[in-house]
């Protein structure tokens, strides 16, 4: 059918009609309109602020507390500049440990074809359900003279590995093989492929990883107490024994040194690829008689860090008397407090990630990006800092929150958001905006279209924030140690009381309690990275 | 009714203008083809349409009712406006029959199976969308627009992705079920060939105006200026000087197109379509030399590429069949065949 030019409207460009609708609202009627739609657009970023303003509160409650006098009074001591040369080495060693063990151990899994792949998966990221200070507390007992340095290293890299290892795992196996099919069509040789192509493509995932296991270390304290090896965060927690306001000074350096590792990753560049998915999956390496040696590695390195910590603890209990041992009722309340804490801690810190996750999902201005970033700040914030401002804040403003349950929820929240926000942001990708809009166009309300649309997309990662949330959260210690109710005792603080007392019968129970209960997240967290589709996930923020 | 009105209509994203004075009417139950290059604004027109983004000015109009005046907007969820994006745009997590049902009430789900007739998938209800070739995700998306029985289709490039002969097939297919149900459809695209193979009216878009829109027929034949000439097809485009209605080139004379009004006599532009030149090998009649500069082969035909003798720097577009063989610097001879379309000179 031709429909004749004539029927249509005249179409130049010429000038512009005044047409005034029969439906032209009165001025006043039409400033609401715009008031309402700029309070839709803007409710989001408010909501934002408000979260970000609490995640950065315990950087502006340490500046309360700390004074100049105390700052320069525990700085200038010759022993501070121990404690910064134990924190950076210990730091660096780990990481660079790390990282080679996490980049070997995803090369194995992801580039060849390993017996029994799958299950190797899962197994490799299995050490990080196990507490970093029960696994000192297995090489100390195992072995009383191990301590200092090598022992903390050694504890600290296998705990640690697997931040290194999921990410990188995920970036290899989303790597395009046709940038290292290019690299040898243009004549590059296998060592040569991996330095120059191969090895940039999984930069970002390494440099992230690798900044999480350095403030991981920068924030452990229950190890190096174990095997007695002194950095800020232990100091300060000596310190916070003796003298709330040293304490405090003492956390200033050690933030700092935190937010300049977290600004590693910022400096990084990271690229993205032209094309985001591959069309082609990656080709394993077929495995001759080097499988032998590799698996061997792989068994020895779980051996370690898993088959090692999981024997001793096993072993004190079967050493143990009956009596020695706790009674059911008291490991079933420390299980019951660790699990509610930690369940309402992650659901937390979710909940509140969820907006912030969101809020660059249809508009993404610098305001609304660099709100976003802002966030991750708390990653650089040790437990011990964070803890010791709600104590600040909880004491000279809200004292009737002094010595409840809220704060220790709160504080998991505050510490954990970033992780969840990795998760979270990761999945916003797999259900654009185009989506909610096809979703109202069929005559859907934004409600339920965010209920039936958005919200089932974003549920994977949500899942996967929830649970690295509780796995942290379960395994805490230092702020769960300070911030606790009196009398209120978890997992986490139970062990770390009765070993401290070498009563190692006794904090045995604790210890396999809290790897059972940090092994179901742990797992889901491997499936979930370990997925062939849908996003990839960094664990580095910038 | 159904038709879709927009007047005056003008959009910037913050200081960039994006679109201006578009003014454009789309008959009910017609097909209007929006043609243009990327970045010419036509995905924006049709968030605009369906409601997505908000006016800056003039109004949409869609069967007689203001959507969208600048000031208040009908939200996308009360326009009935059935809206097919680039790559479908299927909801991942929901099966075949999930996403076509996802605007009906669940007491209208039973319409699903007679929708999937309609777009010819029966049979694969419980598929996800993953489980689909790219020809089947549109299609799909194509019946849960309809699934709410829209008065209007906005199609956002929707076979674009596909390749050549599964785009000419589905588009034929789609054409068909949107005359069928006597939907007002929009369809955006950067093809010419499907916005004049598939379309009852084609509006040309350019730096976020309106060129020109008209049936393709005329469109064709009679543009409105250049750059709407140029646009749609191969054009050669002429210095001619009027005289008693007749045009006299460097082909010779040709007749006008009057549609019947008198031409003034004066210099003007006259359009050729490379189908208005005829080749020949030999001298003949009032035929003009030429050389042959290169020869674009096309399979059934081919396209000449000519420089006139008398002229070193005019050059003229003639189509040809394909089996004619031309070598590069070849002597031959050419006519133009009116009657052909005219402008005055600027």
């Amino acid at each position: 059918m031709n429909t004749p030019i004539a029927d249509t409207t005249p179409i130049t460009g010429g000038a512009p009609l005044e047409h005034r609708s029969p439906r032209a609202p009165l001025p006043a009627a039409r400033r609401q309109g715009q008031l309402a739609a700029a309070a839709r657009r803007y409710a989001i970023v408010v909501l934002c602020l408000c979260i970000a303003a609490l995640l950065l509160s315990p950087l502006a409650l340490l500046a309360l507390d700390a004074r100049w006098s105390e700052i320069q009074h525990v700085l200038l001591r010759s022993r501070s500049a121990l404690l910064l040369r134990h924190t950076v080495l210990l730091t660096l060693l780990v990481a660079v440990l790390a990282a080679s063990l996490g980049v070997a151990c995803a090369w194995c899994t992801e580039r060849t074809r390993l017996p029994a792949r799958r299950l190797w998966t899962v197994l490799l990221v299995l050490p990080v359900a196990i507490p970093d200070d029960v696994v000192g507390y297995a090489w100390h007992s195992a072995f009383p003279s191990m301590s200092g340095l090598a022992a903390a290293t050694l504890v600290m890299t296998l705990g640690t590995y697997p931040l290194v290892y999921l990410p990188v795992a995920a970036a290899l196996r989303r790597a395009d093989p046709a940038m290292q099919d290019t690299a040898h069509s243009l004549g590059a040789g296998h060592l040569k492929t991996f330095y120059r192509v191969s090895l940039p493509l999984i930069r970002t995932a390494i440099v992230g990883g690798c900044v999480l296991v350095a403030l991981t270390t920068i924030s452990e304290y229950g190890t190096f107490e174990i095997v007695r090896y002194q950095t800020f965060t232990t100091e300060i927690f000596t310190e916070f024994q003796l003298n709330g306001r040293a304490a405090a000074a003492l956390s200033m350096p050690l933030v700092c040194l935190a937010l300049l590792v977290l600004a590693v990753d910022g400096i990084v560049p990271s690229r993205a690829a032209t094309r985001t998915a591959p069309t082609r999956k990656p080709t394993r390496a077929q495995l001759g008689w080097i499988a032998v040696p590799l698996l061997a590695g792989l068994v020895a390195i779980l051996t370690l860090a898993i088959g090692f910590p999981v024997g001793t603890v096993v072993y004190w209990m079967a050493q143990s008397q009956h009596t020695t041992l706790p009674a059911a009722a008291t490991l079933g309340q420390a299980s019951w407090n660790s699990l509610i804490y930690s369940l309402l801690g992650a659901s937390a810190a979710v909940v509140l990630a969820l907006p912030v996750a969101l809020i660059a999902f249809r508009r993404s201005t610098s305001l609304r990006l660099n709100l976003q970033r802002s966030t991750y700040i708390p990653l650089a914030l040790p437990g011990v800092v964070v803890a010791l401002s709600l104590v600040y804040f909880a004491t000279h403003y809200a004292f009737g929150l002094y010595q409840t349950s809220a704060l220790v929820i709160v504080a998991y929240a505050i510490m954990h958001f970033p992780l969840a926000l990795v998760c979270i942001r990761a999945s916003v990708a797999q259900a654009p905006a185009r989506l909610a809009d096809v979703g109202q166009s069929l005559g859907r309300g934004p409600a339920s279209v965010f209920l039936r649309v958005t919200l089932p997309l974003l549920a994977p990662g949500l899942l996967a924030g929830f649970c690295l949330v509780f796995l942290f959260a379960v395994t805490e210690l230092t702020a769960t140690l300070l911030l606790a109710p009196i009398g209120v005792q978890t997992l986490a603080t139970q062990f770390w009381a009765y070993q401290s007392e070498v009563a190692y019968g006794a904090a045995a129970p604790y210890a396999l309690a809290i790897i059972a209960l940090a092994a179901v997240p742990a797992a889901v967290l491997a499936l979930w990275f370990g997925r062939d589709q849908g996003p990839q996930p960094q664990l580095a923020p910038l | 009714m159904s038709e879709i009105d927009l007047k005056a209509l003008a959009k910037r994203f913050g200081d960039t203008p994006v679109l201006a004075d578009i003014d454009l009417s789309v008959p009910t139950g017609s097909i209007t083809a929006v043609l243009g290059a990327s970045g010419s604004g036509k995905t924006t027109l049709l968030r605009l349409i369906a409601g997505f983004e908000r006016l800056d000015r003039g109004t949409i109009s869609i069967g007689g009712t203001v959507m969208d005046d600048g000031q208040r907007s009908v939200r996308p969820q009360h326009r009935g406006v059935g809206y097919v994006p680039q790559d479908g745009a299927l909801f991942p997590h929901l099966t075949v029959s999930g996403n076509i049902g996802f605007g009906l009430a669940r007491r209208e789900r039973s319409s699903v199976s007679e929708l999937l007739d309609l777009v010819g998938l029966s049979g694969l209800e419980h598929r996800y969308p993953h489980q689909l070739s790219g020809g089947q995700q549109q299609r799909v998306a194509l019946a849960r627009a309809l699934a709410i029985q829209p008065s209007v289709v906005l199609l956002d490039e929707p076979f674009s992705s596909l390749d050549a002969s599964l785009r000419a097939e589905l588009g034929r297919d789609v054409a068909h079920i949107l005359a069928a149900s006597a939907t007002t459809t929009v369809l955006v695209t950067h093809d010419q060939d499907e916005a004049l193979a598939l379309s009852d009216q084609v509006a040309v878009l350019c730096e976020g105006r309106v060129l020109a829109s008209s049936d393709p027929r005329s469109l064709y034949r009679d543009p409105p200026d250049l750059d709407a000439a140029r646009s749609i097809g191969e054009a050669n485009v002429l210095a001619a000087v009027i005289h008693n209605q007749v045009a006299t080139c460097a082909l010779g004379t040709v007749a006008l197109r009057l549609n019947g009004r008198a031409r003034a006599d004066g210099p003007a532009q006259l359009l050729l379509r490379p189908e208005q030149i005829a080749l020949h090998p030999q001298p003949n009649g009032t035929a003009v030399q030429a050389n042959v500069v290169e020869l674009r082969y096309h399979g059934h035909e081919a396209i000449a590429q000519l420089r006139l003798d008398h002229s070193a720097h005019e050059t003229v577009l003639v189509r040809v069949p394909g089996e004619l063989v031309l070598a590069p610097g070849q002597e031959v001879w050419v006519a133009a065949s009116g009657p052909a379309h005219a402008w005055r000179s600027p």
